[in-house]
């Protein structure tokens, strides 16, 4: 049950959504996005591959299993909250820098972004999560 | 420094797996570095504890508002009990080493448990702080589970543990409780200035009757005394380090330590000697029944507990002086009986006394090992034992104790009488006899070194009390500073004391001369109520009330746990709202016309889901409901929520797709006329009140709004101009991490159900398949 324009149709628009995704990841703290909302972009992604090809194609697409992306998410979340523990802050505080690139000009990093990469990966790993498991049998 | 002894038990746990990958069961011997550490620590501090009286204080603040620290004293009876918990446990280790075939699996797991374990009793001695006492308390129940169940795969190893963990779990409860209430009414958390200035009153006393069920269950106390015979299904180290040396001590460590404070209480000293006579009674009693020789010692030692409760629990100076001689005495000849009991059961591979015989040929150390110690546990002179009991009997009869002291003495010489009885049952059972038929290969001595170490210690110490008199005096004085120095010695003149331990030495050896008449007399009496029966009975009596409350309340029908939820959510909030609530008075304008119109368009497709039959006509109907409201987030100017919310109604669409597929297309049979008017007005009032409940919550704001707050300051503290991410990742972000934590746990909820669901058809399938 493959149809050859949604196949097209798929491959064209697949990796630009991503770059959206990320897009939305990064913009979030000063515009509409961030880690929830890239990750749930990313995640119809995978549903768009996921209709058009099969779970099988959805998991491949990711290469790893949804337990690692899931797993990476919290620990970089986590990470992200100890860290300036460590750095002799407090729990969850943020910092601010202002970093010259050249070409780029001057970037404004804040740490909470590895916070939002964190939630970014957990969404996408749900997501996956519930294709291959749920999904599995449609292949079968 | 104990922060870093624990640290060091911890580490040396951790990598004990690894390492047992390389090094086989002399992994244990690598794990016997941790409390070999803390032994010399604390020897190391002995001169200025013992020797100057004073006491090591570490402080390390964590959350001091909550009364939660890091609170560690070693004052002197904390350095005797370290010794014995480290000393002894320093032998365990090099003794399991020798103990397990060398093909055993899993020792990595074993010696990590049991590396966990030195460190959480020795936590637990030194901490001084009552959270703290009680972490280390339910720590040391927990491994104690995990170590009865080394053997996990047979039902008798698993049941044990399970009601070892059970009986001294609720206990810990009590514990917990009781000590909370004690802080409370004291105004401190610290263990030291808790005892130094007992609080009085109602609420004090029910504290201590709380702290003291909980040291009766972990000291295996009449009535909760079954758990630990059942334990005896752990192999031989665990029980001779957990199950007689140290762990079933730390019920005695608590009454230890709150008896000079509250022993003036009217009912302590009835309730605490009652229970100390009753069980050192019974568990004599009982020791004489056995055949197993382990379990003849398990029972030995319920019974000595009792007899280390009733001494300390009596809480004077005197009394508190012979209780800690009898720990030291108790940890060194039951530590070698059961280290023996272990290296006859490797050997003979039983330990049956009614099988063994004849075994002083074939393990002469052992046997002259077993006499010892079997001496000192019966206070034969000149035995460490002997000396233990002398002094008990003194501290009985030198207290003014009204109608406690006479219960006292008669408890402790018919206890001591059963305790000689045994112990004669013990190494006649396991050592006399005519030389046996088969054949029992040559003694290994590298199983009974460390047995022939606490032995000679028991002889030592007996003959030259000298060695350990500096200790328990300066532990009696820890716990009572009025005590003056008393020395221990092996002859006091005839007195009464000298004389009561002959009569028990003589009953106990009548009892074993007329063991026979004994033993037909045991059979013949009434079975009393046995306490392993009243657990059993309270397990199937709480699993039984559990099925039926779960039958009742847990029938699986969907449309009624829905119904239930929803009518509790209304009724609850609904009566304070109806109650309390106040109209709002402000009028709302509305902002556009395209606002009502989306509402129209929700509404509508929320009406026909109820009168849709197929169920993806319903799902498609509920994602218009969806996107209608992310619309009307739009019109509201709330971008990232319309955002979210229209991303969330997409891909739950999927997933409903997805889930549809194994349910048939249409909804079931109509239900019945009288359901459906149930469950339509069920729904109308649950729409009723969430209507009211928005009308009324908008307008019952009486604070400024903390989102005005946030506007303010996510630019220059959260450096972010989108206040919803600023919010999502910064301000709230503590919240944000446990929703992905939940998140992530319901991803891998879906997985394991959708695999185990998996799983089961295939078996029925299977099953199908091989029937037909």
């Amino acid at each position: 049950m493959t149809s050859l324009i949604l196949e097209t149709g798929t491959r064209a628009v697949f990796h630009t959504i991503l770059v959206f995704s990320v897009f939305l990841l990064f913009a979030g703290h000063n515009a509409p996005g961030g880690g929830f909302i890239g990750g749930l972009v990313a995640g119809a992604a995978l549903v768009l591959r996921f209709v058009a090809y099969g779970s099988q194609d959805a998991a491949r697409t990711v290469r790893a299993r949804p337990e690692t992306v899931l797993g990476a998410g919290v620990f970089a979340a986590a990470a992200s909250a100890i860290a300036p523990w460590f750095a002799g802050g407090q729990l969850l505080e943020s910092r601010l820098w202002a970093l010259t690139l050249p070409l780029l000009g001057t970037i404004k990093a804040t740490s909470v972004l590895v916070f939002d990469v964190g939630v970014y990966f957990v969404v996408v790993g749900l997501v996956l999560a519930v294709l291959v498991t749920l999904g599995g049998e449609l292949d079968s | 420094m104990p922060a870093a002894l624990l640290g060091l038990h911890a580490v040396v746990a951790l990598a004990a797996p690894i390492a047992a990958r390389r090094l086989g069961r002399r992994v244990l011997l690598l794990c016997a570095v941790a409390p070999a550490t803390a032994t010399v620590w604390a020897l190391l501090h002995a001169s200025a504890v013992v020797g100057r009286g004073e006491a090591v204080d570490v402080h390390v603040a964590w959350v001091p508002t909550a009364g939660l620290n890091g609170d560690f004293r070693l004052d002197a009876f904390a350095l005797l009990m370290v010794l014995l918990v480290s000393g002894i446990g320093t032998l365990i280790f090099g003794y399991a080493a020798a103990y397990f075939p060398a093909t055993k699996r899993d020792v990595g797991g074993f010696a990590a448990w049991l590396t966990i374990f030195a460190g959480a009793m020795l936590g637990l001695v030194l901490a001084d702080n009552v959270i703290l006492v009680f972490v280390f308390w339910e720590l040391t129940s927990i491994t104690s589970f995990m170590l009865i169940g080394t053997n996990h795969r047979e039902a008798a190893s698993r049941s044990a543990a399970t009601q070892a963990l059970l009986t001294t779990g609720a206990g810990g409860l009590a514990l917990l409780g009781g000590l909370v209430v004690l802080a409370e009414a004291a105004g401190t958390y610290s263990l030291s200035g808790l005892l130094t200035a007992p609080p009085g009153g109602e609420a004090a006393a029910w504290g201590i009757a709380l702290v003291l069920v909980g040291a009766f269950t972990k000291s295996a106390q009449v009535p909760f005394h079954a758990w630990l015979p059942a334990a005896m299904a752990a192999p031989t180290p665990v029980s001779a380090y957990l199950h007689s040396a140290t762990m079933v001590k730390a019920g005695v460590y608590v009454i230890a330590r709150f008896a000079p404070a509250f022993a003036l209480l009217p009912a302590w000293r009835p309730l605490v000697v009652g229970v100390g006579v009753a069980t050192m009674i019974v568990g004599g009693y009982r020791a004489l029944r056995q055949h197993d020789a382990k379990l003849l010692l398990a029972y030995g030692t319920v019974s000595q507990l009792g007899f280390m409760v009733v001494m300390f629990g009596l809480g004077t100076p005197d009394a508190t002086f012979a209780a800690t001689t009898l720990i030291v005495a108790h940890g060194l000849f039951k530590g070698a009986l059961f280290m023996v009991v272990g290296a006859v059961d490797v050997q003979t591979g039983t330990r049956d006394i009614r099988e063994l015989s004849g075994l002083r040929h074939r393990m002469p150390v052992a046997f002259s090992v077993s006499c010892v110690a079997a001496a000192s546990m019966a206070g034969l002179p000149p035995l460490l034992g002997f000396i233990a009991k002398e002094a008990a009997y003194e501290g009985v009869l030198a207290g003014e104790l009204g109608l406690t002291g006479p219960l006292a003495v008669t408890g402790i010489v018919v206890g001591s009488a059963l305790t000689v009885a045994y112990s004669l049952r013990f190494v006649r059972g396991v050592f006399a006899g005519p030389r046996a038929a088969a054949v029992v290969p040559r003694e290994r001595l590298i199983l009974v070194a460390p047995a022939a170490l606490l032995s000679a210690a028991s002889l030592l110490m007996g003959v030259a009390p000298l060695l350990v008199d500096a200790l328990v005096n300066a532990a009696a004085t820890a716990a009572h500073p009025e005590w003056e120095t008393y020395h221990l010695s092996l002859w006091h003149g005839l007195t009464v004391a000298l004389g009561l331990s002959a009569v028990a030495v003589a009953g106990g050896a009548a009892l074993h001369a007329s063991r026979a008449r004994v033993e037909r007399w045991q059979a013949a009496a009434p079975r009393a109520p046995s306490a392993s029966g009243g657990y059993d009975a309270t397990w199937r009596g709480v699993l039984a009330v559990a099925r039926r409350t779960t039958g009742v309340v847990q029938n699986g029908s969907l449309p009624l746990y829905l119904m239930v939820i929803l009518l509790t959510a209304v009724t609850l909030p609904g009566a304070v709202l109806v109650a309390d609530g106040e109209w709002p008075t402000a009028t709302y304008t509305i902002g556009s016309w395209l606002q009502i119109g989306i509402c129209l368009l929700a509404a509508a497709a929320a009406t026909t889901i109820a009168f849709a039959s197929r169920r993806f006509t319903a799902v498609l109907l509920l994602g218009a409901v969806g996107y209608s409201v992310a619309a009307l987030f739009v019109l509201h100017g709330a971008p990232d929520l319309a955002l979210t919310q229209m991303l969330i109604e997409t891909l739950s669409l999927v997933i409903f797709v997805l889930v549809l597929r194994h349910l048939p297309s249409r909804f079931g049979h109509r239900p019945q006329r009288i359901d459906r008017v149930v469950r339509f007005s069920t729904a109308a009032l649950v729409g009723l009140a969430v209507f009211a409940f928005s009308l009324v919550t908008a307008g019952a704001r009486t604070a400024a709004p903390v989102s005005q707050e946030y506007v303010a300051r996510a630019l220059p503290e959260g450096h972010g101009r989108n206040i919803v991410n600023v919010i999502l990742v910064d301000f709230r972000a503590l919240d944000t991490l446990g929703e992905i934590v939940v998140l992530v746990t319901a991803a891998l909820g879906i997985s394991s159900l959708v695999v185990a669901g998996r799983l089961s058809r295939h078996e029925r399938r299977a099953s199908a398949g091989d029937s037909t």
